[in-house]
């Protein structure tokens, strides 16, 4: 957990719960991920709520005051003004300039997002299923159906559940790192939405359309999502298991499959 | 006067045309959905209290959550803000009673069937609404139950009912008005009501072509929204965010005008920014048409599109932010005492702040990608919706009650009711963000174990929230029956007609044309 201490005890303060164990496995805050989008998608998001803090403190500091300071217990008359034209324009314009200043970046992060265009080596088409995802690798021939992994009986409380409980899929999807992989995302049946937190991903699979997203993953490992659109009684048992590999070790796996696929077609 | 006395009987309310009656049977009912909707909302808060299936099969936990909303935003908000109306606009602007009394007494008689028809789905034979209450096509067309059918009628029911209300209140404000006082003296709260009836006019015919759509495409063999028919699902959610963002602001308008009576009549000072208050609440309305698409950044709209919606979405920040600025400001220097619904009023700044401020990170488009559809969304509109719109009714309720009843409620018990629903409250919405944040997705009735501790917290602070509330019954039901005496003016420097007339005021309310008190 990479969280500045500040905003660790901002929040813990206000909830009260300061003493919760530090070394507890929750998470407070958005992780900056494993891509470039990511990171600029963590970083507009600290920004923006570092925005909202101070203006928060300032707005509040004035109220505060005034409870304290302005009640009637104290034996204070009130005042009688109740206009003023430049203060209102003041604080019509200066948050304003604000917004419009934070719109800069958003623009150009998103600009960046949505150039799935160019220079991408491998296109996977993402097929939303109730409730399964289907991967499908264009022009390799190669296709996956990633199911739930969990066994039943930890959902029903009558096993341990383990470290990944409901974050596991039988079959995940493999990708090279750093590589432009472009995500085409579709449905056969209702609407899903494809959400790796942290490739800074997530797409809405939508029957009839396909959307595009991209993503360069900088490091291998194993990164877990699952579906964010309601899809009916088991939405919230079709996860995503996305693991990246170096790119040769990416091959030989893709070979294998090839080889194995068309044996079986 | 010519007053008649109001017998007891059940056919008294059944056929009341009175604005007071009716404005009392739109309170009740809208009570009674709360804590219909709020023990929905435990139940989801017990199924999600750890990991793993506790109470409920993953279906039956759908249709709470689209029960939950429904009855919350259709039963509990709406209904009353208009029962609010029905008391207090008559009282504020000096007129006998509303405009038009016989359409008053059917726009509320229609709820009572409207939610007795959706109710009636979860005893019925296959699963009740389970689509969440966005009521996505094609989940709820090609895929939906067939009570979806029952909820297309239960909505075209609640919109007649919103529609009429709608025409009530702006008929009666525009027409009954005392002559002394023209539209820019009105009372805040009538300001607000006259901009919400515009908007419920606006946009609940949209929700009714919505869910009509949604009728044909499942019995009449169209294909507005099966992509192959040569529809669009996406239409459905454009259309229906067309509808839904204005709404948001029909449930928090008034509430805005209940906080522009309370503020200033507990900080004995007169409202700060009179006119640029009533400009906001009419840029907020004219706004809130504009950016529906930032309910749907995900289901990729082009890219200028979503720029546009996220400039138009921070630009109702501005207006939004001018009307805490002046709330503020109208506090500041003045002789404040905290009286519980002051206690209300200034929690609804802050906390509704709160829920204004992740609206703002919302807007981000590119940070939506991330908190779009989880927790941080689901704490988000409960912020900007509990302390919104729940406590700008509560706060009303405890401004005006001495008013209705002609009795003071007991002020320790209101600021106990106050403390616990204001703590509570945070236990419960906070640790949501937190959830959103660390990537879990709203709608699911189990999740992974990281998310355990903040969820176990939530549903403490659920359970402490809900069981507040039957405190406030005990409350509003004891003022009711006795207390303390209320005076006409039951607030020491308490602005506007309602406080010329006696407390309980008669049964109808002005008989001549009040003046105006500057």
């Amino acid at each position: 957990m990479s969280l500045p201490t500040p905003f660790r005890a901002i929040l813990l303060g206000l909830l009260g719960i300061a003493h919760l164990p530090a070394q507890a496995d929750y998470v407070l805050n958005m992780t900056p991920g494993v891509t470039e989008i990511s990171r600029g998608i963590h970083q507009l998001h600290m920004t923006i709520f570092w925005i909202c803090v101070i203006i928060g403190a300032v707005v509040f500091s004035v109220m505060f005051y005034a409870i304290i300071w302005h009640r009637k217990s104290r034996g204070v008359k009130a005042a009688h003004f109740h206009e003023s034209l430049w203060v209102e324009v003041a604080w019509t314009i200066i948050p304003f300039t604000i917004l419009m200043l934070m719109a800069v970046p958003a623009a150009r992060l998103l600009i960046k997002m949505n150039d799935t265009e160019r220079d991408s080596t491998l296109s996977i088409k993402i097929t939303g299923h109730q409730w399964y995802w289907e991967y499908e690798y264009l022009g390799e021939g190669v296709r996956l159906f990633s199911r739930l992994l969990t066994p039943d009986d930890q959902i029903q409380n009558r096993d341990i559940k383990g470290p990944h409980y409901l974050r596991e899929v039988d079959t995940p999807l493999i990708v090279p790192e750093k590589q432009k992989i472009r995500f085409l995302t579709t449905s056969d049946d209702v609407i899903h939405s494809w959400w790796v937190p942290a490739l800074g991903v997530k797409k809405d699979a939508i029957p009839g359309f396909i959307n595009e997203a991209w993503a360069i993953i900088d490091h291998p490992g194993i990164y877990r999502g699952q579906c964010a659109e309601l899809c009916g009684a088991m939405h919230g048992f079709m996860p995503i298991v996305v693991e990246a590999k170096p790119e040769a070790e990416y091959q030989t796996w893709l070979q294998t499959q090839k080889t194995a696929q068309n044996k079986s077609s | 006067m010519n007053q008649t006395i109001p017998d007891k009987a059940l056919s008294r309310w059944l056929f009341t045309t009175n604005h007071k009656d009716i404005g009392t049977l739109y309170l009740w009912f809208s009570f009674m959905m709360f804590l219909m909707g709020g023990s929905m909302a435990l139940c989801i808060r017990a199924e999600l209290f750890k990991p793993g299936l506790q109470f409920f099969e993953p279906a039956f936990f759908n249709q709470l959550t689209t029960m939950h909303g429904l009855v919350m935003i259709f039963g509990a908000v709406m209904p009353g803000f208009v029962g609010l109306a029905n008391w207090m606009i008559p009282l504020m602007i000096g007129a006998p009673d509303m405009a038009l009394p016989r359409m008053n007494n059917w726009s509320f008689w229609l709820l009572p069937f409207a939610f007795t028809i959706l109710f009636s789905t979860i005893v019925m034979d296959g699963p009740a609404p389970d689509f969440g209450w966005t009521a996505y096509a094609p989940l709820s067309t090609v895929y939906g139950p067939k009570s979806t059918d029952f909820f297309i009628f239960s909505i075209h029911l609640m919109g007649l009912s919103s529609i009429m209300g709608a025409i009530n209140i702006i008929a009666t404000i525009l027409n009954l008005r005392t002559p002394s006082m023209p539209l820019m003296k009105m009372p805040i709260f009538v300001w607000t009501w006259l901009i919400t009836a515009f908007l419920l006019i606006a946009v609940m015919p949209v929700l009714a072509g919505a869910v009509t759509m949604m009728l044909m495409d499942r019995h009449f063999g169209t294909s507005f929204f099966n992509a192959a028919g040569g529809g669009d699902p996406v239409m459905y959610q454009h259309i229906f965010w067309f509808f839904g963002h204005p709404e948001v602001y029909i449930m928090i308008l008034p509430s805005f005008g209940v906080m522009s009576e309370i503020i200033p009549t507990f900080s004995r000072k007169p409202l700060f920014g009179y006119t640029s208050m009533v400009y906001a609440t009419i840029s907020i309305a004219l706004l809130s048409f504009l950016v529906w698409a930032h309910h749907m950044f995900t289901t990729g709209i082009p890219v200028i599109g979503e720029i546009y919606f996220m400039l138009a979405t921070m630009l109702i920040a501005v207006p939004t932010g001018v009307k805490i600025f002046n709330w503020v400001a109208t506090m500041f220097r003045g002789a404040l005492s905290f009286e519980t619904p002051m206690l209300f009023a200034m929690a609804f700044v802050v906390l509704f702040t709160f829920g204004g401020f992740s609206g703002l990170m919302l807007a981000m488009v590119p940070a939506d990608y991330q908190y779009h559809d989880t927790y941080f969304v689901v704490a988000h509109f409960h912020y900007v919706l509990v302390p919104g719109a729940i406590f700008g009714i509560m706060a009303a309720t405890y401004y005006w009650l001495p008013k209705w009843t002609g009795h003071y409620y007991s002020e320790t018990l209101g600021k106990i009711h106050f403390w616990l629903s204001a703590i509570s409250l945070n236990i419960l919405f906070f640790p949501m963000h937190f959830l959103g944040l660390a990537g879990m997705p709203r709608r699911i009735p189990d999740y992974a174990l990281e998310f355990a501790d903040f969820n176990r917290i939530a549903s403490i602070g659920g359970f402490l929230f809900g069981t507040s509330q039957l405190l406030f019954l005990y409350i509003v039901v004891k003022t009711i029956r006795h207390g303390a005496k209320a005076p006409a003016r039951v607030w020491e420097n308490a602005k506007g007609l309602e406080w010329t007339l006696s407390s309980p005021p008669p049964h109808h309310s002005f008989t001549t044309p009040p003046l105006v008190e500057e």
